[in-house]
């Protein structure tokens, strides 16, 4: 059975360093490519037909199987809990999930507030620390939220750490690390089981050679 | 909660339409021909049950069940799958004399949905309990019919993963030394977090022989090949014998002819706590989820019965869906009379329904529309003003 493989491909930050990771991996991708505006993207040569996605959609399209691999963050891994395989660590675009806030201050006692993209990471870390906090969910600009009083923390990723130190904000707590996995809908893994190992297979190399 | 529409349902309930019913019946009715040539008998038990019994025996999440009270108080449970009440009745009425019993059923099941709200709550399984029957041949019956049975309803791509749930067990069980150790990491296996799993393996102090093994442990899928390699893995005679009988099992499938369709794969691990044994799910390339599953289990002993038992459900919907749209032939013939000619048409229509054609009667003044009423049939009559004979 000689199939497509579909891939879902997170657009933005984490796009580059994956197309790259599968040249090296002895891909033929189009030049195209990298600027393409298209959201499917044909590599008939390959075999392979990738389809771009917002990077918190990603699970969603591999867990329903309409792709069958994806590269997704451990972040929005996390926070989704969608049922894939998580088989690469592909260890790129690092970066890690942290509890920040301005600087010299507590939880508020009263009412404990917490602005974030990531609900359910930020309430599952708070109640392991036995800590109840109302969860806040923002879908961007999180480090306005200490700034302007709306929460006393926020939960976000954080990698360079510059975006936090330009707002005066400070890091609390790391709470995990995060690079991006390949991930595998459970019923490709069984069907396609040859093309995916083989994926599989030539991106552990490039992935365990630049340890 | 804000105020319902009229036409809302309970989420996650659906609504089957005609055209839908006629097709579920279809692919319903093939399934079920092939089950009963093979021998079994179907059986229906109660959509409700205690919570305490069938409840808390299924393998189904707490939070997924949908619970209510009856009038003394007690918990109910709408039945989250089939195999829980047939293991009850089973264990309560039909195993009295230790024989073999193949039994089936095809029934909807319930759970509540966390996650997008819309996804079915409410579906129909069609599956195949086998009791007291301990073989592999018995557990080679099951598979083999199951792969008839969607052969049967028109699957031509599909492929059923077999795995053992003793295997990774003992494996893990030989190398570890300890259940608490075994359990860390095989929640890493249930959670198909393959990452996980290899980082906490590499930061076990165990042998590097050892730790090989367990990483080699995800590479377990294949033909029959892999049970070679699955015997130099494990040294643990428990262990063993789950190769075994998966070897047994294969050479079992072989003389039914079915093994174009059967792959093994080791890691296969399921929620369902109750399997003990051999255990499969079954994949279809368009639906992104499994269409069936099933396996040996020791449930029946919850309700106080000592016997194994091995059996499959496929799950109707995503059959359906894995069959791909197809029209079903519209063969309905409509007889449009009138007042004066109606002893006529109703003869007429006898006679068609004794022939097996479906027919409708239809006094013509109850149709408004007739050229857009006519469309909806495949053939039309018509019996209208005086007598013919006259």
């Amino acid at each position: 059975m000689n199939n497509v493989l579909t891939i879902a491909m997170p657009k933005g930050r984490i796009f580059e360093e994956a197309a790259d990771l599968l040249r090296k991996a002895g891909y033929q991708l189009p030049p195209e490519f990298d600027d393409s505006r298209k959201l499917i993207i044909e590599v008939e040569n390959e075999g392979l037909r990738f389809i771009l996605a917002k990077p918190t959609d990603v699970p969603t399209y591999v867990e329903h199987g309409v792709a069958d691999i994806g590269i997704a963050g451990k972040d929005v891994l996390l926070e989704e809990e969608r049922d894939v395989y998580e088989l690469l660590d592909l260890r790129i675009s690092a970066c890690y999930l942290a509890v920040a806030g301005l600087p010299g201050t507590k939880m508020n006692d009263v009412a404990p507030r917490v602005a974030t993209k990531y609900p359910n990471v930020a309430e599952a870390y708070f109640r392991e620390q036995g800590e109840q906090v109302e969860i806040i969910k923002l879908n961007g600009s999180i480090e306005l939220a200490p700034i302007i009083g709306l929460s006393d923390r926020i939960v976000d990723i954080v990698s360079t750490g510059r975006t936090m130190r330009e707002n005066g904000l400070v890091e609390y707590e790391r709470i995990v690390d995060v690079t991006s996995r390949l991930i595998v809908n459970p019923v490709s893994y069984r069907i396609k089981d040859n093309q995916i190992d083989d994926l599989v297979t030539r991106l552990s190399k490039v992935v365990s050679v630049e340890d | 909660m804000s105020r319902l529409f009229m036409f809302e349902k309970p989420l996650g309930m659906r609504d089957t339409l005609p055209e839908l019913y006629e097709k579920k019946h279809r692919i319903r009715t093939l399934m079920e021909d092939t089950i009963k040539l093979w021998g079994c008998q179907f059986i229906e038990t109660p959509t409700l049950e205690y919570y305490e019994t069938v409840g808390t025996a299924s393998a189904i999440q707490d939070a997924q069940l949908f619970r209510l009270l009856d009038k003394e108080g007690h918990t109910l449970v709408l039945r989250p799958d089939m195999t829980a009440p047939i293991a009850r009745v089973a264990a309560s009425k039909l195993l009295q004399d230790d024989m073999p019993l193949r039994l089936a059923y095809s029934a909807n099941v319930y759970r509540a949905q966390q996650r997008e709200g819309g996804r079915p709550a409410e579906f129909e399984q069609i599956g195949v309990e086998c009791l007291n029957d301990e073989t592999v041949s018995c557990d080679g019956e099951v598979i083999s019919l199951l792969i008839s049975s969607l052969k049967k309803a028109g699957l031509s791509e599909f492929q059923v993963s077999i795995g053992h749930i003793g295997f990774a067990q003992e494996l893990f069980l030989q190398i570890l030394g300890t259940d608490e150790r075994a359990n860390s990491l095989r929640r890493f296996l249930y959670e198909k977090n393959y990452v996980g799993y290899r980082e906490h393996v590499n930061s076990l102090s165990l042998s590097s022989i050892d730790k090989q093994r367990l990483l080699q442990f995800l590479d377990l899928r294949g033909g029959v090949e892999i049970i070679g390699t699955a015997l130099d893995l494990i040294e643990n005679e428990q262990g063993k014998q789950a190769i075994l009988q998966l070897k047994e099992l294969w050479d079992c499938l072989n003389d039914y002819g079915v093994q174009d369709q059967v792959k093994f794969d080791l890691t296969i691990v399921s929620h369902m706590s109750y399997y003990s044994g051999i255990l499969f799910e079954v994949y279809a390339g368009k639906v992104g989820f499994p269409i069936g599953n099933g396996g040996r289990y020791s449930l029946i002993e919850k309700f106080g019965k000592n016997a194994s038992a091995t059996g499959f459900a496929v799950h109707l919907d995503r059959l359906l869906e894995a069959l791909g749209s197809y029209d079903i032939e519209n063969t309905v013939t409509c007889i449009f009379f009138s007042q004066e000619r109606r002893k006529e048409a109703f003869q007429l229509a006898e006679k068609m329904h004794e022939q097996g054609q479906r027919t409708v009667l239809q006094d013509i003044n109850g149709v408004k529309n007739l050229d857009a009423y006519t469309k909806k049939f495949a053939d039309t009559t018509y019996l209208l003003g005086g007598r013919a004979d006259e």
